[in-house]
């Protein structure tokens, strides 16, 4: 019985190589593992070990020879007898062709005839960010006794932020985790606890912080699930400020959004009111895949209604009209959502209507909403505190483009930070970030 | 915490095993090693793309530790997985398959040779980010301390991760909350193409732990009786509550650090004298004849490994391409 060996692929580049020598001759035993040949690829010398055993009996490509097609019959082997050999290769296997036609995308835009108006909740009562976010962690907690919150200073300290203040009392040690400052180490426990079916919240003091933990939210958090084939879920909340505070400098002032918004894997969520905070929180932890929930430290502090409902919930996913008007929309997300209200109070008084969305969850991105609004409009105008090279106004303004091209009156505009390190000094400072003037300006440029 | 300690396992002591264990761990190195084969020679052909690395030569480690784990634990290791996955329980069918790329793979063919998973067997992976696993793998040991219930994780990494500085921050996170992990070094001499001992300052990586009060042993990794007795030790003190324990396990690869290595960083004398001297399968065959073992009970091992590593070549090759519409399933979960 013959074996035929066949020239080996030795990276995954190569398709043909050089025949450099023969180690062996024709009529010697050869073992498994034997180095039979050399061949030269275009990036290294490689030997050939055997696979199989048995005797050389001949040899097809003498050395020297260049071009040698992978899985091209360059000798042959006489086995001896054995009842099992691995597979007596006849004709060299084709690989699997690639696939023709790749399959199209789902369709991203359901575009619905109108976008939800926000159920009704009933009563609502002042409250601050920081107490919506504590209450939403807390009223899940009480509901799920797999959900935990780990951070730096979440416990002892009741949250840099205070965000976290009374969890440890209510809840225990076990459950509400002072870690040390690493968040390599601590983001990676956390993300292997969730792949391993409990439901954790990671406190990020800032996201700034989190770029040492980047490889585990991306390719571990994200991508687990699909590289799996659908069997590992990450049900995971990464939260956190994000953005601009007040003064702290480059390292301590970026936006992460369009960063995280980029990865399929993903959801992401950027709240601006209280009740946005609360709901959205709370549907984050209920979700079974990994989500990015961006928040902001100077929205901490503020006051916004909030339903009392113990039940209060929002959907991920939808985004919400904060404001009608028929002359234009404004576009933005977190912070930026309390400029684009003002910017459109001003441009009241001037005469000009603008419908203000808070898109509140940034992936899946709420693209219906934006584009039937633009239909009534006209015309767009994104705000964004971050960077607007490949931001989320880019994002916005190009589905825009693809979706409702032809309703557009005017080019779409962005209103971003400025494409800068954030300064330190006050004025520079102010000069950096998006104030309600400039979205009026942009607004007029194309009203 | 109990006082850091390090233990050379010797020669002198032979660690006792019974007859029916070291044939089924032979059994186990001799089809992780026949798999690793074939995936080679399939390689080879261009069945299998991308990045592929082999187990041959390490097949003691995971064999050795898997006869001491129990029902439950967690095992989670690099992208050098193929062997992990078969000592767990895996199919070779199912790996196989899922080296070419086919639907009849673990992940259905959307993760490849370093991104394969078994919820079933409790294998997490299977992780093509050097390190990125090892704090997982406190994540696994994380979820049971927070259970309360006796699982242990099982967490593999090789010498070249051991430098990875989430590493050292998964040592403190583990022994801080008494985590029950068993962090297993791999230590094959080579990160990739740099030796050990240009790449780590620490000459004893079992001591690695020992900062944070983590107990260390180095283990004969090419003995699977020394592994599985090491293995013992680190699984009970782990299952015991006393937090987590550090093997670092000396091994060797035969074959380069993936399928386009050239291997020039060592000398062939080098792999031969292990692959002659010292080979795990081998000196467990010895073992076994001296207990009185016939030739025809390896025979019959031998024929019942290469059918079943010839019937998941074969599956592997006949498993259909995943449907072109899997590019756009499990991205996220639904619902």
């Amino acid at each position: 019985m013959a074996t035929q060996i066949l020239m080996p692929a030795l990276s995954p580049t190569m398709t043909e190589g050089k025949l450099a020598r023969w180690l062996k001759n024709v009529g010697d035993d050869i073992k498994s593992g034997d180095i039979i040949a050399e061949i030269e690829t275009d990036k290294a010398t490689m030997e050939v070990e055997a696979a199989d055993e048995g005797k050389l009996s001949a040899i097809l490509v003498p050395e020297g020879t260049e071009g040698v097609a992978v899985n091209t019959p360059i000798a042959v082997l006489s086995v001896n007898g054995e009842a099992f050999t691995s597979a007596p290769v006849a004709a060299p296997v084709a690989a699997p062709a690639p696939v023709a036609a790749v399959a199209a995308a789902p369709v991203v835009v359901p575009v619905v005839a109108a976008p939800v108006a926000d159920k009704d909740w009933g009563p609502t009562k002042p409250t601050t960010v920081r107490e919506a976010l504590r209450d939403a962690m807390a009223l899940e907690m009480r509901r799920d006794g797999d959900v935990f919150l780990l951070g730096e200073e979440v416990a002892q300290y009741q949250g840099a932020y205070k965000i976290s203040q009374g969890l440890l009392e209510e809840f225990g040690p076990r459950r509400v985790i002072d870690t040390p400052i690493t968040e390599h180490g601590f983001t990676g426990m956390a993300v292997g606890a969730a792949l391993n079916g409990l439901r954790p919240i990671v406190e990020f003091m800032t996201f700034n912080f989190a770029m040492q933990a980047m490889d585990q939210i991306i390719n571990s958090a994200a991508k687990t699930l699909y590289m799996s084939g659908g069997q590992m879920g990450c049900p995971i909340v990464f939260r956190g400020p994000n953005g601009a505070a007040s003064r702290v400098g480059a390292q301590h002032s970026q936006c992460y959004a369009s960063w995280y918004a980029h990865v399929p894997g993903l959801k992401v969520v950027a709240p601006w009111s209280s009740a946005d905070a609360k709901g959205l929180l709370r549907a984050s932890i209920r979700d079974p895949n990994p989500v990015v929930f961006l928040e902001n430290e100077i929205l901490y502090g503020q006051t916004f209604d909030c339903p009392e409902d113990e039940d209060f919930i929002l959907p991920i996913g939808k985004a919400k009209i904060e404001r009608a008007g028929s002359h234009v929309t404004i576009v933005a997300f977190s912070i930026m959502v309390g400029v684009a209200l003002e910017a459109a109070k001003q441009l009241a008084e001037q005469g000009i209507e603008a419908e203000v969305i808070n898109l509140r969850t940034l992936r899946p991105l709420d693209t219906a909403t934006v584009v039937e609004s633009v239909k009534k409009t006209n015309r767009l105008v994104v705000v964004e505190e971050g960077w607007p090279f490949a931001g989320i106004g880019a994002e916005v303004a190009m589905q825009i483009i693809e979706h409702a091209f032809d309703w557009l009156d005017a080019p779409p505009m962005r209103v971003h930070g400025k494409d800068v390190p954030l300064p330190y000094a006050a004025n520079l400072e102010k000069l950096a970030l998006p104030q309600p003037s400039w979205v009026v300006d942009a607004v007029k440029k194309i009203v | 915490m109990a006082q850091a300690e390090t233990r050379k396992r010797g020669k002198a002591k032979e660690p006792a095993v019974n007859q029916p264990d070291l044939m089924e761990a032979y059994r186990t190195m001799l089809l992780i090693r026949r798999f690793e084969e074939k995936a080679g020679q399939l390689y080879g052909m261009g069945l299998i793309g991308g990045f592929c690395h082999l187990y041959i030569g390490q097949e003691a480690v995971v064999t050795g530790m898997q006869m001491a784990a129990g029902e439950g634990d967690e095992v989670i290791t690099s992208y050098r997985d193929h062997g992990h996955m078969l000592a767990a329980g895996m199919e070779a069918r199912g790996v196989m398959a899922e080296l070419t790329g086919r639907s009849g793979g673990y992940s259905r063919g959307k993760g490849g040779s370093m991104h394969m998973f078994s919820k079933e067997k409790n294998f997490f992976g299977g992780h093509g980010i050097v390190g990125a696993q090892v704090s997982l793998g406190n994540g696994l040991a994380f979820s049971n301390w927070y259970r309360g219930n006796d699982r242990v994780s099982l967490t593999y990494f090789g010498d070249g991760a051991s430098n990875q500085g989430q590493v050292f921050e998964s040592f403190n996170l583990a022994a801080m909350l008494k985590l029950p992990v068993v962090f297993i070094i791999e230590n094959n001499k080579y990160g990739m193409g740099t030796a050990v001992d240009r790449a780590s300052a620490s000459h004893d990586l079992s001591k690695n732990g020992a900062p944070w009060g983590i107990p260390g042993m180095k283990v004969d990794g090419m003995d699977v009786v020394a592994v599985r007795e090491a293995a013992e030790i680190a699984i009970g003190a782990c299952r015991a509550g006393k937090g987590p324990y550090l093997l670092e396990v000396e091994t060797y690869r035969y074959r380069g650090h993936s399928m386009s290595d050239p291997a020039r960083y060592r000398t062939r004398e080098e792999v031969q004298a292990m692959r002659t001297q010292h080979d795990c399968i081998e000196s467990a065959r010895h073992k076994l004849e001296g207990l009185g073992v016939e030739e025809a009970a390896f025979r019959a091992i031998d024929d019942e490994v290469k059918g079943i590593v010839q019937d998941a070549a074969d599956f592997a090759q006949t498993s259909p391409e995943p449907d072109v519409a899997e590019l756009w399933t499990d991205i996220l979960v639904e619902g």
